[in-house]
């Protein structure tokens, strides 16, 4: 009795019952396929948004009042607003940028509100982000229609508007909008361009969705009078530390030292990944989840299919298949069940993961593979084997009685 | 009669049940001779043993103590491999439900035994093919048993039975499950099978397929009580089994007959 002979009768089994096999293999697939998928959206997750960060510059320097850093000791409300209450000013923007020119390159002062727009029939609540005319080149964004307003704009507060890709399309359609007027609040202002598409967001607050307006306009026209924050970009990604030194110093002759923060990219994504290293280990959670929950798939259908066969067992006995016959034929039907279950499982995982990429860069790690598959076809062969030994250890007359 | 050798030979063989905590003895002190080329069939009433005595002297089950000898090796300390080969190469079974593989085709069902004797594929195939001309399904080679009428799935097992050539045709109830009909056939071919020179040992309570047989061997209470060959044992051990024996004498030379009628329900 070789083994290929006991290969070709677990083959032919597996093929007799296509629909006891198929069963089998689903709980492998179920498990396989939704462990290497949930840990290839999180590593995508994860990578989608550094790289997100990554391309908003690695050089960049920002400015927020308070501390929204801080370990919030009571962790209340209340004490966050208190960190982080306005103590920025305008006056401060061209304080930096003339005393710390040999590290600075630009800079930039943003405010935030909200207002509602109208154009023709069309009225929109928006986010109006107040900039400096020095904005474009602080966090590279282009105009594809039209120009950027002018630091004279801002100094005149004039009522001028770029407007993001998305809400120009909202406002105008296909109608080009530079020259244009809208109502900001009831009040007209110019469109002088669209900026280029910067995407991202995740149904939150995109770039695509703000109208960018002249600081002083802002200021002028809105009940707005705080800068929310200053980004600067230091000459070099080198320089970020002595830029950074250099603006804390020339904050700390006006502020204390807890009344602003000074951060890079680096600080904000750490912060990011942390958050996003929880959500890994709850996507993990979640397929660590499936993955018991698909070997007790496999563990009872592996108990039932064997439990049913016992006539069979029974009668192959009797016709002289030896005990170790019988076990290894049902350890080579586990196995193959077990592998091509996981193979299915991954494949199934590898077409999810294509449908998702057209979202964000979801990514299949070599290690998810090596874990669900490992694990599923363990829990397959242990418990397809279990059984069948139990029942190759039956008398054949035992076994053929069972009904 | 020429005194063929001895085929199988159980000497004092005994077999105790354990059921619930109570020792139940299936067989006692059994001991029979069967040589080459007997047709022996077997019966009594539930529970005298007769199965048992099929299950054990078949090798299926062990004896608790006795000696089994099969073509005149003894069948001791044999390990549960050496029982399977054993069952392989010299027992022939029929069962009475067939036992026969679902969904798989009645040349692969026939081919089983080869299988477990390493016989290679094409041998497998040519020999099962036979044997199914043999018992008249040379059309339905690829059948599966649900594609078979009852007659068939019998005559499927027989061919299984008769593939590896063995030494003893074990038959259980050959005929229990079939129609009148079909039990007809499977009697007139295991008729052809004892008319070829085989070895058949079968347990039936019908007394028109007991008929057929040339030996007939009656159990009661794990004893045999009668053997045609000996005629009435007079060593019964049990009370019981020592009172059906005087029954059975008392009905002369027709207690086969009206045996059979007791049986026959």
């Amino acid at each position: 009795m070789n083994i290929g002979n006991i290969f070709a009768i677990a083959l032919k089994a597996i093929m007799l019952n296509k629909g006891r096999s198929f069963l089998t293999m689903l709980g492998v697939i179920i498990g396989v396929g939704s462990v290497v998928l949930l840990t290839s959206i999180g590593t995508g997750l994860q990578s989608y948004v550094s790289d997100q960060f990554a391309s908003l510059g690695s050089n960049v320097l920002y400015v927020v009042p308070g501390n929204p850093f801080a370990e919030g000791g009571g962790g209340s409300e209340s004490s966050l607003v208190e960190r982080t209450k306005p103590t920025l000013k305008r006056t401060d923007l061209a304080k930096i940028l003339r005393n710390t020119r040999e590290y600075v390159s630009e800079g930039t002062a943003t405010a935030v509100t909200t207002a509602e727009a109208k154009r023709g029939d069309v009225t929109k609540k928006i986010t109006i982000y107040a900039v400096t005319a020095s904005y474009p080149d602080v966090q590279t964004t282009k105009a594809v229609k039209g120009q950027w307003f002018t630091s004279l704009d801002d100094d005149r507060s004039r009522r001028v508007v770029m407007l993001g890709s998305k809400i120009a399309t909202e406002l105008f359609g296909a109608t080009d909008p530079v020259s244009k007027s809208i109502k900001l609040d009831g009040q007209s202002y110019t469109v002088l361009g669209v900026l280029e598409e910067k995407g991202g967001g995740f149904g939150g607050p995109s770039f695509d969705n703000y109208i960018y307006v002249p600081l002083n306009t802002v200021f002028d026209n809105f009940n707005v009078q705080v800068v929310s924050s200053l980004v600067f970009t230091s000459r070099s990604r080198d320089d970020i530390p002595l830029a950074k030194a250099a603006v804390e110093k020339v904050m700390l002759e006006r502020l204390k030292s807890d009344e602003f923060t000074v951060f890079d990219q680096t600080q904000l994504l750490k912060q990011i990944n942390s958050i996003l290293g929880v959500l890994t280990a709850g996507l993990g959670g979640i397929a660590a989840i499936s993955l018991v929950v698909g070997g007790i798939g496999i563990m009872n259908i592996m108990l039932v299919s064997v439990t049913e066969r016992t006539r069979e067992i029974g009668l192959r006995k009797a016709l002289g298949a030896t005990p170790n016959v019988i076990l290894l034929q049902f350890l080579i039907e586990a196995s193959l069940l077990s592998i091509l279950g996981g193979m299915i499982g991954v494949f199934i995982a590898f077409l999810g993961t294509l449908a998702i990429q057209s979202v964000f860069p979801a990514r299949i790690l070599p290690s998810s593979i090596a874990l669900a598959f490992g694990v599923s076809t363990m829990v397959g062969m242990v418990f397809g084997a279990a059984p069948a030994r139990a029942a190759s250890k039956l008398s054949p007359i035992e076994a053929l009685r069972s009904e | 009669m020429s005194a063929k050798p001895f085929v199988l030979q159980l000497k004092n063989v005994t077999k105790m049940y354990s059921l619930g905590g109570e020792q139940i003895r299936a067989l006692y002190e059994v001991t029979i001779n069967i040589r080459e080329g007997e047709f022996v069939s077997v019966m009594g009433p539930s529970g005298s043993g007769k199965s048992t005595f099929l299950q054990v002297a078949s090798l299926l089950n062990s004896a608790t103590s006795g000696e089994i000898i099969l073509r005149e090796k003894k069948v001791a300390n044999y390990s549960e491999i050496d029982l399977a080969h054993l069952r392989n190469r010299e027992i022939g079974f029929v069962f009475q439900q067939f036992n026969l593989l679902a969904r798989t085709s009645a040349i692969d069902n026939v081919a089983l035994p080869l299988v477990y004797a390493g016989v290679s594929a094409s041998e497998r195939e040519r020999r099962a093919r036979e044997m199914l001309i043999k018992v008249g399904l040379g059309d339905r080679l690829n059948n599966t048993p649900a594609q078979l009428s009852g007659g068939q799935q019998q005559r499927v097992a027989i061919a299984r039975a008769l593939v590896n050539n063995p030494s003893v045709i074990f038959a259980d109830e050959p005929t229990g499950n079939l129609d009148s009909k079909s039990g007809e056939d499977i009697k007139n071919f295991l008729i052809e099978l004892h008319k070829e020179g085989k070895t058949i040992v079968m347990v039936t309570h019908e007394s028109e397929v007991a008929n057929i047989a040339k030996r007939l061997v009656i159990f009661h209470d794990g004893e045999i009580v009668f053997d045609e060959q000996h005629g009435f044992n007079e060593q019964v051990k049990s009370e019981k089994s020592a009172e059906y024996v005087e029954v059975l004498k008392k009905q002369g030379k027709n207690f086969r007959k009206i045996f059979a009628k007791k049986t026959g329900k």
